[in-house]
């Protein structure tokens, strides 16, 4: 559990400064009766939505961060009284993984790009991005659940050595996470598909898919290199 | 942030139109707050009728035939879940949460009112889910309420055909739903308050509330993630918590799974759960002491770092639910530690409220007298926290009745107890009428004597060694006959709590139709949930304006005010705020 008492560490550390800044240590009793116009916010504007993001992205990472937690406890060897309790026997990785990394890259690029675009104004160009952004994410999903069937066929089995276990429940957890964003992201797609501008709100879902999209990129790397290192 | 374009969408809140949609599918922060706490009532009414079974049994043993060992273990598993997570988490968190989150910030609504919306038909199904385990073959899980690991699962445990699963499924969806509804509250704090509601400038309830939403937001993924890896042991045959065992004399295919692993992540849920549990509870009794001790809350900004700092501290305690699960001494040290420090700032809100009451004018209403009831228990659940908290003292009581006395005191009693008191202070505002002052008394006090004398012997009773979770005593040389007497008296004042309930149901219930008239602001508070321009405040909550904040929530007794209170919202030159005419809509 140190790895998680480090993270919610740092989290609470974070959220305390945080704090701190908007003002935790004003005397609210004496500057009664005046109104100085700061912190003033308002109805769920775009600010709102992109701040709750953040927070389910906050609330993401202490689950996979509980489970990479949970991975190398259960992975640690224990032998006790002589006894060798070590019974983990790492994955032969699939080499498909490195497809489906640079896929998930791809994907990233790709929403990237259909951000920027749309920054700037380019339509067309946004429009490609947000294709290649999903369709990517499609064919990682697809490259794993490939994955998932050649180490089947390879005899690694959930129920036969938790290194397995492991394996199939990170990535299918990280897998129903993108599936979860594929479903914002159609919608978002259907939109722009069907007129010739975007709208703010549209602007906003693209930026919103984008930043969902490099965050389960970065969540997938974590987890690629923990599975590929243990 | 330009506050002007984005701070008024009244035009954007589609007010509803039929009764459907007004009441049932509503995206209004105000009903979905009621539906919260109705489902939330119900379901602990059920919990409140297993622990009767248990007293039953445990009072008068052999005389219910319908209660064997099975469901007793049963009944406990199925009270302390219920009330732990679909009662206290919900009530506070999903029903007063809702209900004044967007009223004492200022704000129209939560800010994704259609997540808020699905959250609560989320956690409806979860209680769906765990009450249908009642009806499956094999009955509901009677693992106890921490579902540990191997046994959990295990043939011989009651409810490890279905029960058990249905539970893990239950809590699943429960946490999804909580998510959403967790998004929206600190977001809501966060981007929608009105102008002038700066963070230190909030009640003390909405502290609360966010900081404990936090917590859950950060706490519960530890559940789910627990729960996943059991399900999966359970029906795939992992082995990420079981370990080689013998089932019924046959050997399972588990091996080498580590039950010690689901107990860490188990209660890195379950520590913080109880602050989940608390931090409400503390806002909430803050801001009703201070409105019926006329006076301003004593150290409002050591009320909000205590605040934080439990919230923070709470989540580097949880292995002292363990040290009789074989920790290295200096693990246990460690927490013992964390959890004698994070006795510092409780002990410092403690203190406040008392010197907030001191030289206050008090006003011993109904939620008053719940507030001070808190404090009271609340302070003897907390000291036998610190006895607990220290790894000496805890494992030779960790088993006993002891520690059943210490967390029902300290996270039973006293958070129902502000329940209570939140429920009569806001009902005015909630339904535009008054509850019944004498009933809500007797209410109280049958309440607070009662279940003192449930829970004070049971401390007794633990230093005696008499052993918690047990279906019957049996013949055991160190417990004296006197011991079955002492038993059967708690049971009876167990049912004479239970029974004083329906008063509460009652009161409810009757003041709806004949309750007095509130008006706007019966209490005479500051905060801005009782200075809405209708009582109950319709959808949208202000008018077409919003209101402006102009002081702190705890402006009592200030010299040269014409009343002895001075609302948020009131501007310093003493003009009448644009929504401050009251009118009531009951």
């Amino acid at each position: 559990m140190n790895l998680i008492v480090a993270a919610v560490a740092l989290l609470a550390g974070i959220f305390v400064w945080w704090l701190a800044v908007r003002g935790l240590t004003t005397k609210s009793w004496e500057a009664q009766g005046t109104y100085d116009g700061r912190d003033a916010a308002g109805m769920a504007g775009p600010a709102a939505a992109r701040i709750g993001l953040w927070v389910f992205l906050a609330v993401v990472s202490s689950f996979f961060a509980l489970f990479i937690t949970a991975y190398l406890m259960r992975m640690s060897p224990a032998v006790v009284k002589g006894v060798d309790l070590r019974d983990w026997r790492p994955v032969a990785e699939p080499g498909i993984l490195w497809v489906n990394t640079a896929l998930l890259v791809a994907g990233s690029l790709g929403m990237q790009l259909a951000s920027s675009a749309l920054g700037r104004g380019k339509f067309e160009l946004a429009n490609l991005g947000m294709l290649a952004g999903g369709f990517c994410a499609i064919a990682f999903l697809a490259g794993q659940w490939l994955a998932w069937h050649q180490l089947q066929a390879a005899g690694y089995y959930a129920a036969s050595n938790p290194a397995n276990a492991f394996f199939y429940v990170l990535t299918g957890l990280h897998g129903l996470h993108l599936l979860g964003g594929l479903f914002v992201w159609g919608r978002a797609a259907s939109r722009m598909s069907r007129g010739r501008t975007a709208t703010a709100a549209t602007r906003q879902s693209v930026e919103l898919c984008t930043v969902y999209w490099h965050y389960l990129l970065v969540v997938w790397l974590v987890l690629f290199g923990l599975l590929l290192t243990t | 942030m330009s506050y002007v374009a984005i701070a008024d969408q009244h035009a954007h809140l589609h007010d509803p139109q039929t009764f459907l949609t007004k009441y049932v599918w509503s995206q209004d922060h105000k009903v979905i707050a009621i539906q919260y706490m109705v489902t939330a009532m119900a379901i602990g009414l059920v919990a409140i009728g297993l622990s009767m079974m248990m007293r039953l049994q445990l009072g008068f043993p052999g005389t219910f035939h319908f209660i064997n060992p099975s469901s007793y273990y049963q009944f406990v598993t199925m009270h302390g879940m219920i009330m732990v997570v679909y009662l206290l988490t919900a009530l506070f968190l999903g029903g007063f949460g809702n209900y004044l989150i967007p009223l004492m910030c200022g704000s129209r609504d939560m800010v994704f009112p259609y997540l808020n919306m699905v959250s609560y038909w989320v956690y409806l199904l979860a209680v769906l889910v765990l009450v249908a385990s009642f009806f499956v073959p094999g009955g509901p899980t009677g693992a106890g309420w921490t579902l540990y690991p191997p046994q959990a699962i295990l043939a011989g445990t009651p409810g490890a055909d279905w029960g058990i699963t249905l539970m893990l499924v239950s809590l699943a969806i429960f946490i999804v739903g909580f998510t959403m509804g967790g998004l929206n509250y600190v977001v809501t704090v966060l981007q929608a308050r009105c102008r002038g509601m700066t963070l230190m400038r909030l009640p003390l309830s909405v502290w609360g509330i966010f900081m404990a939403t936090v917590l859950a937001l950060l706490a519960f993924p530890a559940l789910l993630v627990s729960a996943i890896m059991m399900i999966l042991d359970n029906h795939l045959g992992t082995s990420f918590f079981m370990p080689a065992i013998m089932s019924l004399g046959d050997q399972t295919g588990h091996k080498g799974g580590s039950p010690l692993l689901f107990q860490h992540l188990f209660w890195f849920f379950g520590h913080p759960e109880v602050y989940i549990v608390a931090l409400p509870a503390f806002g909430i009794v803050s801001d009703l002491i201070s409105v019926n001790a006329r006076r301003h809350i004593f150290g409002y900004r050591m009320m909000v770092w205590a605040i934080v700092a439990i919230g923070v501290l709470s989540f580097v305690v949880w292995a002292h639910h363990m040290y009789v699960s074989g920790m290295n001494p200096y693990f246990g040290f460690f927490f013992a530690t964390t959890t004698l420090i994070i006795a510092i700032p409780t002990a410092l809100k403690v203190y406040n409220w008392v010197l907030t009451l001191w030289r206050g004018d008090v006003h011993l209403t109904v939620p008053m007298l719940f507030a001070i009831g808190f404090v009271f228990t609340f302070i003897n659940g907390g000291l036998t926290g610190l006895f607990l908290g220290n790894v000496t003292v805890d494992v030779p009581l960790s088993d006993t009745y002891f520690v059943v006395a210490h967390f029902h005191m300290v996270m039973g009693v006293s958070p129902v107890l502000v329940v209570c008191g939140a429920i009569y202070h806001w009902y005015p505002k909630m339904t535009g009428r008054m509850t019944n002052e004498t009933l809500g008394k007797l209410h109280f006090w049958f309440t607070f004597f009662g279940t003192y004398a449930i829970f004070l012997p049971m401390h007794y009773l633990g230093i005696l060694g008499l052993p918690r979770r047990y279906f019957a005593m049996g013949d055991t040389y160190f417990i004296p006959d006197s011991v079955q007497s002492m038993n059967a008296a708690i049971s009876v004042a167990a049912l004479f709590v239970a029974a004083s309930q329906l008063i509460f149901l009652f009161n409810l219930a009757w003041s709806l139709k004949h309750g007095k008239p509130a008006g706007g602001n019966p209490w005479r508070a500051t905060t801005l949930e009782w200075q809405t321009p209708e009582t109950p405040p319709r959808h949208g909550n202000w008018g077409p304006e919003l209101p402006v904040v102009y002081r702190w929530a705890y402006e009592y007794g200030a010299p040269g005010y014409k009343d002895d209170f001075v609302p948020q919202n009131q501007p310093p030159d003493g003009r009448i705020p644009a929504t401050h005419g009251q009118a009531n809509h009951g």
